[in-house]
C-alpha cells in the first residue's frame, strides 16, 4: 500500500512537470502547425533568466521569498522577449512551408540558441540559491504523506500545472479569442477568408507557448543545476508526451503526461531495470493502437 | 584589362606574404612540438571536468615553455623544444571524436595526442591511434577494458584505471561501517555507471557475502528529476547508498534529495564527488564518503609539484585544481619524461618515445605514477578515500585514508572483475 501510494504521488509530482514543459508545445503544434523543438531552448532560457534574476535579487539582499517572484518574472521576460523576436524575425517568412522544412528551422534555432546559451552564460553550472544556499525549492518545507517527505515546492509544481490546465480549456472554449483560435486550428484558409487575423493568433500563440517553456525552465531552474544541455534532455520527453497524447490536443498532452509520469514511477518502485525501456514501451503501445496519439482530431482531407 | 586586376592584386598580395613568410618558413628546424587536446569544452562534462582540464593543460604548457617546472621537469618544454595545443571539443559522441582524431593527425599534424575523459570516446579512439601510428595518451577516462580486452602500441593511460574506485571505496566503508547490513545504489543508465555499480557490487560480494542489495536505480543519463529515485531509496531505508553520479545529474539528485531528508539514516558515497565539493555547500552532508578518481586534488600528498600545479593552476581560475586537473597533469609529465630520456638516446621519434615510455616510473602532483599493466601502457598508483566536513561553510575532506596499489589493482594478466570475484589477492609489484 505504502508503496502504492509513493507511485501515485511520486507520479502526480513527475506528470505535473512534464506537461509543463509539454503543453506549449502541444499547444504551438495545434495551432501553428510546428513541432517547435527550440521549445527545449525557451525552456533553458526560462531556467538561465532565473538564475539571473534571482542573483540578483539575493545579492541585494532582499527577502528570499521574493525569489518566487523573480522565478515568475523570468518566465514573462523570456516569452515576452524570445517569443515575439522569433515569431515576427523568422517564423511568418515561412509559413505555408512543409512541416518538415520547419522543424528543420526549429532544429537550427535549438542549436544556435544553445550556443547563445553558452556565450552568455558560459559552461559552468549555475544555481538558484540565496546567500545561505536557501533554496526556493527547500525554502516552503516538507510535507509527509505514507512515511515519504516531500518538499511543498512540490505542490506548487502540481497547482500551476492545473491551473494551466483549466485557464487554456476555459479560454479556449469560452471566450472569443479561444473559439477564433480553434477555427483557425481547425482551418486556417477557411478562418482567414472569415476575417480572422491569422498573423495575430501565430502571434500569440507563439508567445505564449514560449512563455509556457520559460515557466517550466523557471520552476525548473531551483531543484537541478541549471546547465548548459538541459533544453535538449527535455524536448525529447515533451516529444513523447505530446506523441502519446495527439499533436495539437490540449487533453491530449494531460493524459500523455499523466501515463508517461505513473508508468515512469511505477517501474522505478517496481522494476527500476525497466525505467528507461517503460516510457517508450507506453508510446510504442499507443501508436501502435492509435498512430495519431490518443486525442488526435480527425483531419479534415484537403484536395 | 579591368578584368584581370584583382588577379593581379591578388597575385601581388600572395607574393608580398611569401615574402614575408619566408624568414618564418626559415625557422623550421625550432619547429614547436603539437599536441592535440582533447577535452570537453561544452555538454554536461565540460563545467565539473572538461574545462578544468583544458585550463591546468594551458598552465602547465605556460609553465613548461618557461622552464618553470620543479624538478625533475625543469627542462624547457619537451628537452628544450617549446610545445603548443591544438585544442578540439570532446563532445558530440565516439563517432564524431573517430572524424576529429583523424583530423588532427592528418590535417593539424599533431606530434601526439592527449585526450578524452568519456570511456566511449577512448574505447572509439584506441583503435585509430593504433591504425594512424600517431601516440596517444589518454588521461582521465575509467574503463579497465582498453589495456584489459585489448593490447594497443600507440595508447597508452597515463591514470589507473576505475577498479580501484570501488574496492578502495568498499574498504573504505567497511571500515567505518562494519555492521552495514544493505546498501542501494543510483548510477547512471549507460557505459560508467553500470561499470561502477557493477564492480560494486562485486566488491561487497567478495568482502560481504551477506550485504544484501536492496534497490538499484539506474535513471537515464541527464535525467534530470528525481523525485521517484528517491521515493524509492527513501522507502528502501537502506544503510548505504552507493552512486557513480557525476555532473549535472549530481548536483541535481543532491538538490532534490536532501530537502527529503534521504541521507539522515543512510550513509553516502560518491565515487566521484570530488569536483562538486566547491559547488555544492549545505547540499552534501556531512560524513558523505567521496572519491576522487586516485590520490589527486585534496588527497594528494604535500609536494614541490602538487605545488606547482596548485600555484599555476589558480593563476587562470579561482578555485583549486580538481582531479581532472590533476589526470591531466599525469599525462603531460609522463609523455614529457619519456620524450626527453628517448631524445637523448635517439632524437625523440615516435617509436623510441614510446620504448621510453613503456614500464616507465614518473613522478606526479599526485604521486608516484608507474606504467605497469597493460603491457606498461596502463598506468598504476594506490589511492584514497576520505569524508566530508563543512567547516566555515566550506566542504573539506578528513578522515582521509590511503589505499597501497596491491590492495586495489589487480596485476598485470588478470581481468578486473574476476580479480575481485576471486577475493581480491595482492599482487606482487
Amino acid at each position: 500500500m505504502g508503496q502504492f501510494l509513493a507511485v501515485v504521488i511520486d507520479g502526480l509530482i513527475y506528470s505535473s512537470w512534464l506537461f509543463i514543459i509539454a503543453v506549449g508545445l502541444t499547444l504551438i503544434y495545434g495551432v501553428m502547425k510546428i513541432l517547435n523543438i527550440a521549445h527545449g531552448s525557451l525552456y533553458a532560457l526560462g531556467a538561465f533568466t532565473s538564475v539571473t534574476f534571482t542573483s540578483a535579487w539575493f545579492a541585494h539582499g532582499y527577502p528570499v521569498m521574493g525569489s518566487y517572484a523573480m522565478l515568475a518574472l523570468a518566465a514573462v521576460v523570456v516569452g515576452l522577449v524570445a517569443g515575439p523576436v522569433i515569431e515576427r524575425g523568422l517564423l511568418r517568412f515561412l509559413y505555408g512551408k512543409d512541416e518538415v522544412v520547419l522543424v528543420l528551422v526549429t532544429y537550427a534555432l535549438f542549436l544556435i540558441l544553445e550556443d547563445l546559451i553558452k556565450l552568455v552564460w558560459g559552461v559552468d553550472p549555475l544555481f538558484v540559491q540565496g546567500p545561505k544556499g536557501e533554496t526556493p525549492y527547500a525554502l516552503l518545507g516538507n510535507f509527509t504523506i505514507g512515511g515519504l517527505t516531500y518538499p511543498t515546492y512540490n505542490l506548487l509544481l502540481v497547482g500551476v500545472a492545473v491551473i494551466t490546465a483549466i485557464v487554456l480549456t476555459w479560454v479556449l472554449a469560452r471566450t472569443r479569442a479561444g473559439k477564433l483560435l480553434v477555427a483557425v486550428i481547425h482551418d486556417r484558409e477557411t478562418a482567414a477568408a472569415m476575417g480572422v487575423d491569422v498573423g495575430k493568433t501565430y502571434f500569440v500563440t507563439f508567445t505564449l507557448g514560449a512563455m509556457l517553456a520559460a515557466v517550466g525552465g523557471a520552476l525548473t531552474a531551483p531543484t537541478v543545476s541549471v546547465v548548459t544541455g538541459m533544453g535538449a534532455e527535455v524536448i525529447v520527453i515533451a516529444f513523447a508526451v505530446v506523441v502519446i497524447g495527439g499533436l495539437g490536443s490540449l487533453p491530449g498532452a494531460a493524459l500523455g503526461a499523466l501515463i508517461v509520469g505513473l508508468v515512469r514511477a511505477a517501474s522505478i518502485h517496481y522494476r527500476p531495470e525497466l525505467e528507461l525501456f517503460a516510457v517508450y514501451f507506453v508510446m510504442a503501445v499507443v501508436l501502435i493502437v492509435r498512430p495519431k496519439g490518443l486525442f488526435s482530431a480527425a483531419e479534415v482531407r484537403k484536395i | 584589362m579591368d578584368r584581370k586586376t584583382p588577379a593581379l592584386k591578388l597575385c601581388a598580395a600572395l607574393f608580398t606574404a611569401a615574402a614575408l613568410c619566408s624568414p618564418l618558413a626559415g625557422m623550421a628546424q625550432d619547429k614547436p612540438i603539437r599536441i592535440g587536446l582533447v577535452t570537453f569544452l561544452s555538454g554536461p562534462a565540460a563545467g565539473p571536468f572538461g574545462v578544468p582540464a583544458k585550463i591546468a593543460a594551458e598552465a602547465i604548457v605556460e609553465s613548461l615553455n618557461a622552464g618553470k617546472v620543479p624538478a625533475p621537469y625543469a627542462t624547457k618544454g619537451f628537452g628544450g623544444i617549446p610545445i603548443e595545443l591544438a585544442i578540439i571539443d570532446e563532445a558530440g559522441g565516439a563517432t564524431k571524436q573517430v572524424a576529429e582524431f583523424r583530423n588532427l593527425v592528418e590535417r593539424q599534424n599533431v606530434d601526439f595526442v592527449i585526450g578524452y575523459i568519456g570511456s566511449g570516446d577512448c574505447l572509439a579512439i584506441a583503435p585509430v591511434a593504433e591504425e594512424l601510428k600517431k601516440l596517444t595518451v589518454l588521461f582521465d577516462c575509467g574503463t579497465p577494458r582498453i589495456f584489459e580486452d585489448a593490447s594497443y602500441k600507440y595508447v597508452f593511460r597515463t591514470r589507473s584505471h576505475a577498479t580501484m574506485d570501488a574496492v578502495a571505496g568498499a574498504l573504505y566503508l567497511l571500515d567505518g561501517k562494519s555492521d552495514m547490513k544493505n546498501y542501494a545504489g543510483i548510477n547512471q543508465n549507460y557505459a560508467y555507471g553500470q561499470d561502477s555499480w557493477t564492480d560494486f557490487t562485486a566488491v561487497m560480494t567478495a568482502l560481504r557475502p551477506k550485504v544484501e542489495v536492496t534497490t538499484s536505480q539506474m535513471p537515464k543519463f541527464g535525467a534530470g528529476q528525481y523525485g521517484p529515485e528517491i521515493s524509492a531509496l527513501l522507502q528502501t531505508r537502506s544503510d548505504v547508498i552507493h552512486s557513480s553520479l557525476w555532473g549535472g545529474d549530481l548536483e541535481a539528485f543532491m538538490l532534490q534529495s536532501m530537502p527529503r531528508n534521504l541521507f539522515a539514516d543512510s550513509q553516502l558515497i560518491l565515487v566521484a564527488g570530488e569536483p562538486y565539493l566547491h559547488r555544492l555547500p549545505g547540499n552534501i552532508p556531512d560524513g558523505t564518503i567521496i572519491g576522487a578518481r586516485g590520490p589527486n586534488g585534496a588527497y594528494a600528498q604535500k609536494s614541490a609539484l602538487k605545488d606547482w600545479l596548485i600555484q599555476v593552476y589558480k593563476q587562470k581560475a579561482e578555485i583549486e585544481p580538481n582531479y581532472p586537473a590533476y589526470s591531466v597533469a599525469m599525462a603531460f609529465l609522463g609523455l614529457k619524461a619519456a620524450f626527453e630520456k628517448a631524445k637523448a638516446k635517439s632524437g625523440g621519434d615516435t617509436e623510441a618515445v614510446i620504448k621510453a615510455l613503456e614500464f616507465s616510473t614518473f613522478d606526479s602532483p599526485s604521486g608516484k605514477v608507474m606504467m605497469k599493466l597493460g603491457k606498461g601502457h596502463q598506468a598504476v598508483t594506490g589511492t584514497a578515500y576520505g569524508a566530508t566536513k563543512t567547516v566555515n561553510g566550506q566542504i573539506t575532506l578528513t578522515n582521509i585514508k590511503y589505499y597501497p596499489i596491491e590492495q586495489v589493482q589487480p596485476p598485470e594478466g588478470v581481468k578486473s572483475l574476476d580479480w575481485i570475484k576471486d577475493g581480491m589477492k595482492p599482487g606482487k609489484w
